[in-house]
């Protein structure tokens, strides 16, 4: 048989190939922001997957900018009807050095941005900057949310520019105590539009 | 040379090509389901679980541990392939805690979580609860377990639900100090089964 060769002209046309696997991290839905007072990922609605056909689930934080000084980044979940308000149950700690060098700690916030039996928004950060240069990027893992047994744990990690001109990395732990699944999650600021940024969210297969 | 053109039709049976990247950098190796399970160990060469130079990184993810005593999650290492566990290892533990009722509210290093040169069952969570809602979730990443020069490095961070209702999030890094391989990991509860949940192995290229 004579051999055949390709080359790169060729084969650039090819948009896919059957039986190829994608890697075990697979992207889901990437959305940026546009002066956007809410971004939602529903499952079954704009290509979005959040069901059993995963078992974990990453959102992914870049360079989230908010329209408003001095607000937080914040997500809710929804676990059955159109509110974005499964009860939860979480933590919060934060370790903070300001470019003044004046303060550099590790703070307790379970008291204040951490809630218990609440169904209002988690804070995953506090007091971001909306200077032009400002920003945060982070990620927050999202175990089994199609689970009718089990709680859903979550667990994020934001850093980002404090309004007071400081570096943050603010980490919080959580769980929508909840047995009905989560079937969509909510991102927005507290105050004001979320301004730029984007929000990516990835399944990882575990088969 | 002649063009041969191709299109998607003369190209769906591929199924491999050598020097493609991209394909994602995340690989799925080996999930273990646990059902009233003792222990559940991943070990090179068997059942189709890779743990060796392959990669230089691995991620446990763990995912609705349900313990059927209140307990913790931990791990023990092998060098041999599993025919014992329990290298001896060093941690540090940070747990940030509050409770369902804003009680109970706790960031710090936590001393009964950590361990010094322990041979014995390394503990990578708090107390997971055995009501049926409750259970644990998170991951470890194990660094270059293959290597014979150096310790190895691994971090954990799990979420669980306290027998008293709290929520509890543990920060746990350490090395299993030996420069050994190490070619195998088992999980287990400090007490009692792992009544149920899964734990996956994953390979980052």
């Amino acid at each position: 048989m004579a051999l055949v060769k390709y080359n790169n002209n060729s084969i650039s046309a090819v948009t896919s190939a059957a039986a190829m696997t994608s890697g075990d991290m697979t992207l889901i839905k990437s959305v940026t922001a546009s002066s956007d007072s809410t971004i939602n990922f529903v499952h079954g609605t704009s290509d979005v997957v959040l069901d059993s056909t995963y078992p974990i689930y990453i959102f992914k934080f870049i360079n989230i900018h908010p329209e408003t000084d001095s607000t937080e980044f914040s997500v809710g979940f929804r676990d059955g009807s159109t509110a974005y308000d499964a009860t939860k149950s979480t933590n919060a700690f934060v370790a903070v050095h300001d470019e003044a060098d004046s303060e550099a700690a590790l703070n307790n916030r379970s008291s204040n941005e951490g809630l218990s039996q609440n169904t209002g928004f988690q804070n995953l950060n506090l007091n971001m900057g909306n200077g032009n240069d400002e920003s945060l990027s982070g990620e927050m893992f999202l175990f089994n949310p199609s689970s009718t047994t089990f709680v859903k744990h979550f667990m994020s990690t934001t850093q980002y520019y404090q309004d007071g001109n400081a570096s943050l990395n603010y980490r919080v732990g959580g769980y929508c105590n909840v047995t009905a699944a989560i079937d969509a999650v909510q991102f927005k600021m507290n105050s004001g539009d979320i301004d730029a940024g984007t929000i990516k969210l990835y399944g990882i297969k575990d088969s | 040379m002649s063009i041969v053109k191709l299109n998607n039709r003369g190209i769906k049976d591929v199924t491999a090509l050598g020097s493609i990247t991209g394909l994602g950098n995340l690989t799925f190796i080996k999930k273990l389901t646990a059902s009233s399970s003792g222990t559940l160990s991943f070990v090179d060469g068997a059942s189709s679980v890779v743990l060796d130079n392959t990669y230089k990184e691995y991620l446990f993810t763990f995912n609705n541990i349900h313990p059927a005593s209140n307990s913790s999650l931990g791990f023990k290492a092998s060098i041999n392939g599993g025919s014992a566990y329990g290298i001896a290892t060093t941690t540090s533990a940070v747990m940030a805690e509050q409770g369902e009722g804003s009680d109970d509210s706790f960031l710090g290093y936590r001393t009964s979580q950590d361990h010094a040169e322990d041979t014995g069952l390394i503990k990578i969570g708090e107390s997971y609860g055995t009501d049926n809602d409750q259970s644990g979730s998170g991951f470890m990443h194990l660094f270059n377990p293959s290597s014979t020069t150096f310790v190895k490095n691994f971090i954990a961070q799990n979420h669980s639900c306290h027998p008293s209702d709290y929520t509890d999030h543990a920060f746990v890094g350490g090395y299993i100090n030996t420069t050994s391989a190490v070619n195998a990991i088992q999980f287990a509860m400090t007490t009692g089964n792992i009544d149920a949940g899964d734990i996956c192995l994953y390979g980052i290229k």
